[in-house]
Parts: structure tokens; C-alpha cells; sequence
């Protein structure tokens, strides 16, 4: 066929066009979904160690992307010295695995949170997220001081659960997806993520745990204190051989 | 005179053209003002006060979504709809369809900048966009699509211009990397908050397959297009290598679409993904430089009017900025390379010497080129447009290097050890060191920004002047008739 056909007909150019710039997707991104390698699997004693996230970690995570935390703040550690240093054992794809989306971030303007899970006190994130200058004084972080006082809407949970269930987050609806949650999660796992029970669960862990160190109310700042302390702290490494995980990447 | 260029304006629909061409001015303006002032946040974060609406984080989104599709976007459905209507001959196939188009991006665009600041986020960068605003975008392609195609099958030529390859192209790939990376699932009819089918490593790729070709169909290719169209028109020269543009328009479109993993390089992305996406970032250096040598040569022969015709000189700026940037891009790629320069500024830096450099320049030559003939007047100051030419490219340069320096002085700053083996510095020392570069970027900010208000100026002044031409020729003619 000569250029010429193509430069003459629009229909030529859509579909050739159409063709060559499909490709790539074909070749590189769906072969993603089905090479098992490239999500690692995370099992001690036969149980998952990768969760999803329990309703108040959920909702944290909600409001982590309403600021727009994800602009400044990756969540991906390579695997460098100095980053190993800094933030800990590299980022594997299984801890991101129930992300919908995902939070790898672009751009450091702060440092990576990957792993910030239990690196600070409750007390510290919720004294640093209303005003960063305090604790750390070069920060040029803003202040959030609208989180403390603000109270969480947990209203939705619920259907936010539902909506994650759909996309494929084994959040149980029915008995039979319960028991399947504590074969893989053990059972205090599956109670957080049986959905008819959501509120409950999630009022409980705010209680017990107090992460914005107010009694008074269950605010904003609870909850995405609750999400921070479990970025990175699924996969204890101290339970693999070294070599492990070297071999999915 | 006056019959025949009634005529043009009655041929050809440019009522459209000048609706597009005003709001990108605007949107410009608004989204140019935004990123200079979180540029600033980042030097003193005092400038967050306090108001959640205006913080870093939710304004950034603004910021981007403003400069490439209000500003970008408006442009490109300017400039398209000239182009196929002057290289086919015809008018557009319909008004309507194209009315359509123009309140469904204004609404799109301004619906997202409010979302943003009110918390209403996808949270996937640049594509931040709600899902019912997704849908919005998607209605708004196929129409704009529609459009387009039915008009190119109107033409009174037998060939399809270059120029609307490039359109083509982008318009159908703009398509389906925005609907394969926006498939999500709402939380409720009634909510706004939805969650992608993608996740985790899956996620990460679609997204950057979306991310990298936002790049390189939305602000290349389309953009191509318009530079095959407006440096041969301006410099009066036929475009120089007809054989170059088939070549270059193939593997362009080819190639971009695999690189988009190299913005994952070293994270939990296989390797082998990213090894494909560094090799054929690599590839892609050979068909960006043939578009920027096919522009910048149609020029040759006629290298004298860089001296005397400024918008000459934005359209090749433009193209030069381009071969830079397409330079950069390919060495930034490189594992590492990328090692170094991932999640600094050095990036920023880069995104906007294709940006400002290339995507603003060749949209503000080609402007200066169109406003004249939309409004059937001469310019209001040709001198303005020279000041214009410097106040930008001093910005993007200043823009740059501090870029420049800001991210390659924090990536060897973070990964330097001591003599002991322990990290040099803390996370929060590289901060500091970052202030003067940020000062520094705000500063490139702002002369491009200024640029930018002697632009809108300008356009203002000249279509208030043709306004003016109109009505005066319209009274002698008037004056002549009842002579008659």
C-alpha cells in the first residue's frame, strides 16, 4: 500500500493509527494481570500478613488523598542504600495491593511515608499534622489544624467498603466470604473487614486507640493518624530469608 | 477587501476559534497565577494560611488541570478547528457539535479546579478529575471526534494535511488512554468519591501509561499539529521535508506509547517493564528530533525574519525548547540517570521546559499568527510582542537552572554518606538547601506570568481595534451606499 491511501482516506488513517498506537498497552501492561511474579507473596504460618484496610484506616486513607498528600509524599522505597537508611526495606508490590488507586507518588518535596508506620508516637502526628513547625522546624509543610477539629463523617463507610469490594477488596458481605477472610487473615483481621459491622469497628479502634488524643470526639485527625501507623507495617521481614524476595523482581 | 473577508468569517466557522482562543487566555493566566503561588508555598509555607482551599496539595491539581487542558486543551480545540477548516477547505460540519464541545470543556475544566479545592479528588495525577467530570470529558471527545472527522470527509482536497494527522492521532489516543485509566467504581449515585478497578502495581502502570501520554499525545503531538500548520504558514515556506513528516508522525505515535513506565523505574513495576519502557524512551529521542528538525529547517532560506518577525521567533524557540526537552527526557530515562532524578525537582524542572518552552511557546506564536486574522485587524503592538518573547524566555530559563540545581543538589545530598558510613544529611537539611533555588523558580514564575498579561493585553487591545476597523469600514460603506 502506498502513503498516498492513507493521506487520501480517513479511514485508513483511524484505523492504522488505532492499531499502532495500541501495541504497547497490549504488550506491556496486560501481561501485569497475569504473570503471578509481580505481586509477591506475603504468607507467615499460612496467613496473609497483606490487609486491607480496617474502616478507620480506610477512611484515613480518604482523607490523605482529599489534601492531596500523595503530591509531596511517595510511598515507594527503591532499593538504594541511602533509601534503605532512611525509610527502611524496599516497597514491595504486595503492600500495595489492596491500594485502589495507589499512592507510589512522583515527588518528594517530604520524605517518603512508605514505612512511617510506628516510626512516630500517636502524639507526634497529630501535634506535626496540625503544625509541622513545631516539631520539626525547617518543614514547609502546611498546617492541617482543621483535622483535629473537624469531626469524621463515617456516614458512608459502609457503601465505601461496598464500592472497594467491587473492585476486587475481599471485604465479606456474606457468611461464606467471612469464613474465607479468616482462613486468610486469621479471625480479629476478618471481624474489621465484615461490612454490615463497619461503623462499629470503626468507632471501636478510634476509641481504643485515641490517635488524635481527644477524647471528646472522633475527629479527622483520628483517622488519618490511623492510616500513617499502618503504612509499611505488614510484611514483617525478620520472617524471610534474605533472597526471599529478590527473586519476584 | 471588505466583501471578501465577510466572506471568510461567513465560510468558515470562527466564532468557535475565538471563543477557544479567549479562554485558553484566561484559563492561562488563572492556572500560570496558581503555579506561581505554590511555587512560593514551597519557599514560605506561611502562604498556606491556615485555609485547607488553598493549601499546597489541593492547589497543585488546580494548577495542572488549568495550564494543560484549560490552557493546553482550549488552545489545541482552537487551533485544530482553524487548521481543518483552512487545510480542508471547508466549513466545520457543525456549529452545534462544536458549541458543544466548547461549554463541555469550559464546565469540565472549571467543575475540576472547584472539586480540587474542596477536597473532590481521583487523587491519580492529572487525572484528577471526579468520575461524573470524567464522563463529562468523555461525551466531550467523542463530539469533538465526531466533529473533526466529519469535517476532514467534507474536504474539497484530496490530501489530509499533516497537520491533521497529528490531530487525529492525538484526539483518538487522548481517548482511550482517559477511559482505560478512569474505569472506577463510585462509592454511590450520589457521591462524588470513587475507586479505581486498578491497584497497587497495575494501577501504578495504567496510570503512567496515561501520565506519559498525556505528555505525549495532549502536549506533542497535538502540538506537532499545530506547528505544522503555523511555522510554514508564518515563515511563508513550504514545510521542508514532506518524506520526514510521514516517517516522524509513525514512529512517534509508535513509540510514545511504551515509555510511560519509566516514571517507575526502581519501584515494585517488574523490570522488566521498566527495562522496555527505558529502551524505547531512548528510541523516541530519533522521531521527536525529526519534527523538531522538519520545523525548525521549514525555516531555512528564510533565517533573516528571526530578526524582524517575533512570533517567528516564539514558534522556533518553541521548537528548539522541544528538542531540549526531548533530549532530557531520553537521558532522565536511563535507570541511572533516573535514580538520581526521581522525586526531585529535577524533574519539575524538565516537565516544564517542555511546558513553558515548548507547549506554551508554539500555542502563544500560533496565536499571534491567528488573533490578527480572527479579528481581520493588524496587531496591536508588535513591540509588545518582542518584550512579550523575552519576559518568557528569561522565565523558563530561570525556571530551569534553579530547577536544576534544586534537584540535583538534594538527590546528592540524600544519598551522600560520611566518613563512617552513615547518611550526610537528614531529609529535612536538603529542605533548606532548597529555599534559594525555590526563590529563585518563583521568580522564573513570575516574568513568564507578566509575559502572559502582555499577551492578554495586547489581544484585548487588538481585538477592541478590530472591532473598531469593522465599524468603520462598515459606515463608508454604508456612507458610499447612500452616495449611491
Amino acid at each position: 500500500m502506498k502513503h498516498e491511501t492513507i493521506e487520501t482516506n480517513a479511514g485508513w488513517l483511524i484505523v492504522l493509527t488505532l492499531i499502532v498506537i495500541s501495541v504497547a498497552g497490549l504488550v506491556e501492561i496486560l501481561p501485569l494481570y497475569f504473570i503471578d511474579d509481580t505481586v509477591e507473596k506475603v504468607e507467615v504460618g499460612g496467613i496473609e500478613t497483606v490487609r486491607p484496610y480496617t474502616p478507620l484506616e480506610l477512611a484515613g486513607r480518604d482523607i490523605y488523598q482529599r489534601e492531596g498528600c500523595y503530591l509531596c509524599h511517595s510511598q515507594m522505597i527503591r532499593p538504594f542504600r541511602d533509601e534503605k537508611l532512611r525509610y527502611g526495606h524496599y516497597s514491595l508490590a504486595a503492600e500495595s495491593k489492596y491500594d485502589h488507586p495507589f499512592q507510589w507518588g512522583s515527588k518528594r518535596t517530604g520524605p517518603d511515608l512508605a514505612r512511617v508506620g510506628g516510626k512516630y508516637s500517636n502524639e507526634w502526628h497529630a501535634q506535626h499534622l496540625t503544625n509541622p513547625r513545631s516539631v520539626v522546624k525547617e518543614s514547609i509543610m502546611p498546617n492541617y489544624p482543621w483535622l483535629a477539629k473537624t469531626d469524621l463523617d463515617y456516614s458512608d463507610i459502609a457503601d465505601k467498603m461496598r464500592a472497594l469490594r467491587h473492585v476486587g477488596v475481599p471485604y465479606s458481605l456474606s457468611k461464606q466470604e467471612f469464613d474465607n477472610n479468616v482462613r486468610r487473615f486469621g479471625k480479629d483481621v476478618a471481624q474489621q473487614l465484615e461490612i454490615s459491622s463497619a461503623e462499629d469497628n470503626l468507632i471501636a479502634q478510634a476509641e481504643a486507640k485515641n490517635y488524635d488524643g481527644n477524647r471528646d470526639n472522633l475527629s479527622e485527625l483520628d483517622a488519618l493518624v490511623a492510616y500513617l501507623q499502618v503504612l509499611g507495617t505488614m510484611v514483617d521481614f525478620s520472617k524471610f530469608d534474605d533472597g526471599y524476595f529478590s527473586k519476584f523482581r | 477587501m471588505a466583501i471578501s473577508s465577510v466572506s471568510v468569517q461567513e465560510h468558515y466557522n470562527y466564532h468557535i476559534i475565538k471563543k477557544f482562543v479567549v479562554m485558553s487566555l484566561i484559563w492561562g493566566l488563572l492556572g500560570m497565577f496558581t503555579g506561581v503561588y505554590i511555587g512560593f508555598e514551597l519557599a514560605w509555607p506561611a502562604l498556606n494560611m491556615d485555609i485547607a482551599e488553598i493549601t499546597f496539595g489541593r492547589l497543585r491539581p488546580v494548577h495542572t488541570t488549568l495550564v494543560i487542558f484549560g490552557f493546553g486543551g482550549s488552545a489545541l480545540f482552537a487551533t485544530s478547528y482553524y487548521v481543518v477548516q483552512r487545510t480542508c477547505q471547508v466549513r466545520l460540519y457543525s456549529d452545534v457539535m462544536a458549541n458543544l464541545t466548547f461549554w463541555g470543556w469550559q464546565a469540565a475544566v472549571a467543575l475540576s479546579a472547584i472539586g480540587y479545592m474542596n477536597g473532590y479528588t481521583q487523587s491519580r495525577e492529572y487525572a484528577e478529575m471526579v468520575w461524573p467530570v470524567d464522563i463529562l470529558i468523555a461525551v466531550v471527545w467523542i463530539i469533538y471526534f465526531l466533529v473533526y472527522v466529519l469535517t476532514v470527509r467534507r474536504r474539497t482536497q484530496p490530501h489530509i494535511y499533516v497537520a491533521n494527522w497529528f490531530y487525529i492521532a492525538f484526539i483518538l489516543a487522548t481517548a482511550i488512554l482517559h477511559i482505560f485509566n478512569n474505569i472506577e467504581v463510585p462509592v454511590s449515585l450520589f457521591s462524588l468519591k470513587s475507586y479505581s478497578l486498578h491497584a497497587g502495581v497495575q494501577d501504578a502502570m495504567t496510570q503512567w501509561w496515561y501520565g506519559h501520554n498525556a505528555v505525549g499525545f495532549f502536549l506533542t503531538a497535538a502540538f506537532l499539529g499545530m506547528m505544522y500548520y503555523f511555522v510554514p504558514k508564518q515563515a511563508g515556506r513550504p514545510v521542508y521535508s514532506y518524506r520526514l513528516s510521514i516517517i516522524h508522525f509513525w514512529a512517534l505515535i509508535f513509540l510514545y506509547m511504551w515509555v510511560g513506565a519509566h516514571h517507575l523505574h526502581w519501584t515494585a513495576l517488574p523490570d522488566w517493564t521498566s527495562t522496555l519502557a527505558a529502551t524505547f524512551s531512548i528510541l523516541l529521542l530519533l522521531p521527536s528530533w525529526g519534527g523538531m528538525i522538519n520545523g525548525i529547517m521549514t525555516l531555512s532560506g528564510a533565517w533573516e525574519k528571526l530578526q524582524t518577525d517575533p512570533v517567528i521567533r516564539f514558534l522556533i524557540v518553541a521548537l528548539s525548547f522541544y528538542g531540549m526537552a526531548t533530549f532530557e527526557g531520553p537521558l532522565m530515562s536511563l535507570k541511572s540517570v533516573n535514580a538520581l532524578s526521581h522525586y526531585t525537582d529535577w524533574t519539575i524542572g524538565h516537565v516544564h521546559s517542555g511546558a513553558l518552552g515548548w507547549v506554551a511557546m508554539i500555542s502563544i506564536g500560533s496565536f499571534y499568527h491567528l488573533i490578527p486574522r480572527l479579528w481581520e485587524t493588524k496587531l496591536w503592538s508588535t513591540r509588545l510582542v518582542f518584550t512579550h518573547f523575552w519576559l518568557a524566555t528569561i522565565g523558563i530559563v530561570l525556571y530551569i537552572s534553579s530547577m536544576w540545581v534544586a534537584g540535583i543538589g538534594q538527590a546528592l545530598m540524600l544519598r551522600g554518606f560520611d566518613e563512617y558510613g552513615n547518611l550526610a544529611y537528614t531529609f529535612v537539611e536538603t529542605i533548606e538547601f532548597l529555599f534559594k533555588p525555590y526563590v529563585a523558580r518563583g521568580i522564573g514564575g513570575v516574568f513568564f506570568l507578566s509575559g502572559m498579561v502582555l499577551m492578554a493585553i495586547n489581544t484585548f487591545m487588538t481585538v477592541r481595534q478590530g472591532y473598531r476597523d469593522r465599524a468603520l469600514l462598515d459606515a463608508k460603506l454604508v456612507a458610499k451606499l447612500a452616495r449611491a
